[in-house]
């Protein structure tokens, strides 16, 4: 019987702490490369369209005249292509994934002038 | 003998992870005739081609299937790389293999936690995707995926894996090693196992020889065959490397195989992390294939070998991208292995062949 050769195996898991967290009491830290979701440090943008143009989902869009830099997350597939691209390295992937949502809405964000100051909608 | 009835086997069946249809031509208990069917995930990946760049594209192939995704890619890339004549740097390449055959383990695992719960051993299943859990977040702190990993690109990858990071990829290994073993001999001493699989689903080697089997399922009868003998990239710098063959050509044979399989990869890796040289990840990768350019690939995925065939038209769109998966070529296999079984033995084939659907169909 094969379940009791393993019997040992199955009994010492009894006394090992367990390999499974009690979510979502207890989640477990995210590694610092998880690839989570990407981020604009808009103040660096130079709306150069790169990131558009590699998007292999097409979730970003720039539009240069509204000065607007948006990322559909529900497109985005987190491959960091546009992240490796980006000139200015304003675009960084960060651990942490996108909250939960009730509507599929794009994320846009207000790139400044220099003067400007940051809004998000 | 009984008139000859017809029993629909799936798309949808406790023992088939995907959608796989079966007519089963029955004579009382005794399975006289299979004709499979698929169709029922398929997606058009392959003319997706037509619509995004050959970098872009990767993330596409990648998609085919979650088990398979690091394999996909790499062979996806390799093909691109010889359409355009790009010669990769020997870390990436180590890299590659390094993350492909730690995809070779966690699928091996996941196949055999599903077949240890076909066989009604549960505990064993948990055991297995315990041991799977250990590889996954290993992918998560090397490449930020666990299943899409998106390391490779044309002309390497995208990440490197540091020293630290190699040592302990190394020594979870171990510790998986020491307890793969238990579980791995319990399963190949059982009796009760013995008794579902030995004899069962019979293939001889000239049968996989004649149907083009590819895989453990062909290396289970005796058909020495795996793409990674051939000894391209990382894989010719290893001491030695054989594979792994059974002469039974049964059930058994072929959770033979995959078993030991599991501990053939766990060696390259550790051999691989110990040569690792030192250089560049990548190259850059300029313009596009030439038109009439064409290239073709293989590459040892964990189910068996995966063909994949580029043409190239001038511009960033490839013309054409075709892949031949090892389950579409299995599947003859497995209605020759199905014919004169019990038709309770149905479920252990199948399962033995570790069908993919999602990459059969695309």
């Amino acid at each position: 019987m094969g379940s009791f050769k393993l019997g040992g195996m199955t009994f010492g898991s009894l006394f090992k702490k367990p390999e499974t967290v009690l979510y979502p009491f207890e989640t477990k830290p995210a590694p610092a490369g998880l690839k989570g979701h990407v981020e604009n440090e808009v103040s660096q943008c130079i709306l150069c369209g790169i990131c558009q143009k590699s998007c292999p989902a097409d979730a970003i869009v720039v539009e240069k005249k509204e000065r607007t830099w948006s990322i559909d997350p529900f497109r985005c597939v987190q491959c960091g292509t546009c992240v490796r691209l980006c000139p200015k390295k304003c675009l960084t992937m960060e651990p942490s994934y996108t909250p939960i949502a009730t509507t599929k809405t794009c994320r846009v964000l207000q790139v400044p002038d220099p003067k400007a100051g940051v809004t998000e909608s | 003998m009984s008139k000859a009835t017809i029993i629909p086997f799936g798309p949808q069946h406790p023992v088939l992870p995907e959608p796989l249809h079966l007519d089963l031509v029955v004579q009382d208990e005794t399975v006289v005739d299979c004709i499979p069917q698929i169709g029922f995930v398929h997606r058009g990946l392959e003319k997706l081609v037509e619509t995004r760049d050959y970098n872009q594209f990767i993330y596409i192939a990648e998609r085919i299937c979650g088990i398979c995704a690091m394999g996909h890619s790499l062979g996806y890339a390799e093909t691109v790389e010889s359409l355009m004549g790009v010669e990769v740097p020997k870390r990436a390449e180590y890299l590659r293999v390094i993350w492909h055959e730690l995809s070779r383990v966690h699928s091996h695992l996941l196949w055999l936690g599903l077949a240890a719960d076909a066989f009604g051993f549960e505990s064993m299943f948990m055991h297995c995707w315990r041991l799977r859990e250990r590889v996954l977040d290993l992918f998560e702190k090397t490449t930020g995926g666990r299943v899409i990993l998106s390391v490779v690109k044309v002309g390497g990858v995208v990440r490197d894996i540091d020293a630290t990071q190699m040592a302990e990829i190394v020594s979870v290994l171990d510790g998986l090693k020491d307890e793969y073993t238990q579980i791995m001999n319990t399963l190949l001493t059982d009796t009760s196992v013995k008794n579902r699989t030995v004899g069962v689903g019979y293939l001889s080697a000239e049968d996989a020889t004649a149907l083009s089997m590819v895989g453990p399922f062909a290396r289970a009868s005796n058909l020495a065959y795996d793409v990674r003998s051939f000894g391209r990239g990382a894989y010719g710098d290893l001491s030695e490397f054989a594979p792994i063959t059974d002469t039974a050509g049964d059930c058994f044979a072929r959770v033979k195989v995959r078993c030991l399989e599991v501990l053939q990869s766990i060696e390259i890796i550790k051999e691989l992390a110990a040569k690792m040289p030192a250089g560049d990840i990548a190259v850059d990768v300029k313009g596009a294939p030439a038109d009439g350019a064409q290239a073709s690939n293989v590459l040892e995925q964990p189910r068996g070998e995966c063909y994949y065939y580029a043409r190239g038209n001038g511009s960033k769109n490839l013309e054409r991208m075709r892949m031949r998966t090892p389950t579409s070529q299995n599947l003859a296999g497995m209605t020759v292995a199905l014919k004169g079984c019990d038709l309770a033995d149905v479920n252990m084939i199948i399962l033995t062949i570790d069908p993919c659907i999602s990459c059969t169909e695309r």
